[in-house]
């Protein structure tokens, strides 16, 4: 009766000016599950939530490592996500190859951007139904950037992408003058927070459903600064943070709930 | 008269005799460049210890001939990094014009208003080790295409950690890095000269800047004088952390040819 007559594909304009394909794949970003990034002038951390599909499982992977020093959180469809982490880590190699260093970040979260654009605007063609945090440290510090399937790419501060990820994006616009200085270890503990921000109820981190990855410049006593390599950090190796996180909770509780106001 | 499209525009068959098509030939196997044609000479340079001193004349031979007087065989590269060509200069040119390009590019990524103010370029922007690498791959693909590029390059900067950095490359992509370094004639006449200023890294690191300029125009004096296919007008180069110091027109000072007298063997004389 009221069939969209303009969402077959995505280079077909809707009478109001919307590429209804694109929005469909931002949706797709929103089935995913939570992941949350924030950067510091030293670090950038990746936090997320893993999801198994049944019991019986495993979990997904969320966060990759692209070369030494860029790594991603996916959200969305993980077929896409390895799609674009292929490219991503031959163009990493490739640059490596030709100028001895490493990647800048922004040259490339450019290139993915404009590889999905072009999915946006060809017949035949779909949109990559995946959203991407891009972390990553370069000669410029470190970076932390927002990749979407329409090809935008934005750099963030702070930011979260999938399900739910509103909750968790209102807590890092509360806290978000308190980033730029922070640490290794507080950094992260902020990620853990947002991102319990935004888990439904009765749920809770567990060593088995949380990721970390961190990378960053750390200033060596000598004034000169130092690679940290972009990590990952799974099962028992995130026990220590998901209690540090769990702390905080208790006591932000027993100073009386003021947490739940807001 | 013949008025087929294939005819117009060439000479008359029957005024000037059958047209040779045979430099019209557009297949058969393609002929790269076989040999150098208009030639620079040496580029010499040396290491100190806050960076690197280029040298080469500003001379263009074409084979024994001295065509071009006033040819600038240094090149700066985004304020941080020198490169010398020796070899054909029209290769030196189409390179010139690719890392034009290059630095556009560059540009874009790291935006140059962003740069500090002390004159180098802003953080992230390539350096003379990412550069050598870049030019290295290129020379090196050309030779596979067998179309290389006839050059020897010396480049000069300063490396990820800011130590100074001087590197070599030649038509075949072999690359390499040395204190000192000299291309075409000057490996075997200023290369000696410039090994007693310095042999090793450590005695390079030693070395002040005014010595290091001090030797490079002393072996430019040599090459002047017994390299046939070069000139007295020179360019000279320092690249310092506080960027490139390039002077295009100096003049060869205190020559000295009482030397040639004692020369027997040349010319015209019999004893």
């Amino acid at each position: 009766m009221f069939r969209n007559n303009y969402d077959n594909d995505s280079v077909t304009f809707s009478p109001q000016g919307r590429i209804f394909q694109v929005e469909y794949a931002a949706e797709a970003v929103k089935q995913g599950s939570v992941v949350v990034g924030i950067a510091s002038k030293t670090h950038v951390v990746l936090v997320a939530i893993k999801r198994n599909a049944e019991e019986l499982s495993s979990y997904q992977k969320k966060l990759f490592q692209i070369d030494e020093h860029v790594g991603i959180a996916i959200a969305g469809l993980t077929s896409d996500a390895r799609v674009l982490s292929n490219f991503m880590k031959q163009q990493c190699l490739g640059h490596r190859l030709t100028y001895g260093r490493n990647m800048p970040v922004r040259s490339l979260v450019d290139m993915i951007g404009s590889k999905a654009q072009i999915n946006t605007q060809h017949y035949g063609k779909r949109p990559y139904g995946v959203g991407l945090l891009v972390a990553g440290a370069d000669e410029n510090g470190p970076h932390l950037f927002e990749f979407q399937p329409s090809g935008m790419t934005e750099e963030m501060v702070a930011f979260a992408i999938g399900a739910r990820s509103q909750m968790a994006r209102t807590y890092l616009e509360k806290n978000l003058d308190a980033f730029a200085d922070c640490g290794r270890e507080e950094l992260v503990r902020h990620g853990l927070k947002a991102l319990k921000e935004s888990l439904v109820q009765d749920k809770e981190l567990t060593v088995e459903n949380t990721s970390v990855a961190i990378v960053g410049v750390a200033k060596a006593k000598d004034g000169t600064t130092k690679m940290e390599p972009f990590k990952v950090f799974d099962g028992q190796d995130v026990n220590a943070w998901i209690g540090g996180a769990a702390d905080d909770k208790e006591a932000a509780a027993a100073e009386g709930m003021d947490v739940d106001d807001a | 008269m013949d008025h087929r499209p294939q005819a117009w525009g060439r000479p008359r068959d029957d005024v000037y005799g059958a047209y040779d098509a045979s430099y019209l030939q557009t297949s058969g196997p393609k002929n790269a460049t076989q040999s150098p044609v208009v030639t620079g000479t040496s580029v010499i340079a040396l290491k100190f210890k806050d960076g690197v001193v280029m040298a080469a004349d500003n001379l263009a031979s074409y084979g024994s001939l001295a065509r071009f007087t006033d040819v600038k065989r240094l090149r700066v590269f985004l304020d941080s990094s020198v490169i010398g060509f020796g070899g054909d200069v029209s290769d030196m040119q189409y390179l010139d014009r690719h890392l034009n390009e290059l630095a556009i590019d560059e540009a874009y990524d790291n935006d140059p208003s962003a740069a500090p103010s002390d004159g180098t370029s802003p953080p992230g922007t390539l350096n003379a080790a990412n550069l050598h690498k870049y030019l290295q791959k290129l020379m090196y693909k050309r030779r596979n295409d067998f179309d290389p590029l006839w050059n020897q390059l010396l480049v000069a900067g300063l490396d990820a950690d800011a130590k100074p950095y001087l590197a070599s490359i030649d038509l075949r992509g072999t690359a390499f890095t040395s204190p000192t370094l000299a291309t075409g004639f000057g490996s075997a006449l200023a290369q000696p000269i410039m090994r007693r200023y310095a042999s090793t890294e450590e005695q390079a690191a030693s070395r002040t800047r005014e010595e290091a300029i001090e030797v490079a125009k002393e072996c430019m004096k040599v090459l002047y004088y017994r390299d046939a296919r070069s000139l007295d007008r020179y360019s000279i180069a320092v690249v310092t952390k506080e960027g490139v110091e390039l002077k295009q027109d100096e003049l060869l000072e205190r020559q000295s040819w009482a030397f040639a007298e004692r020369i027997r063997g040349y010319g015209t004389q019999t004893v």
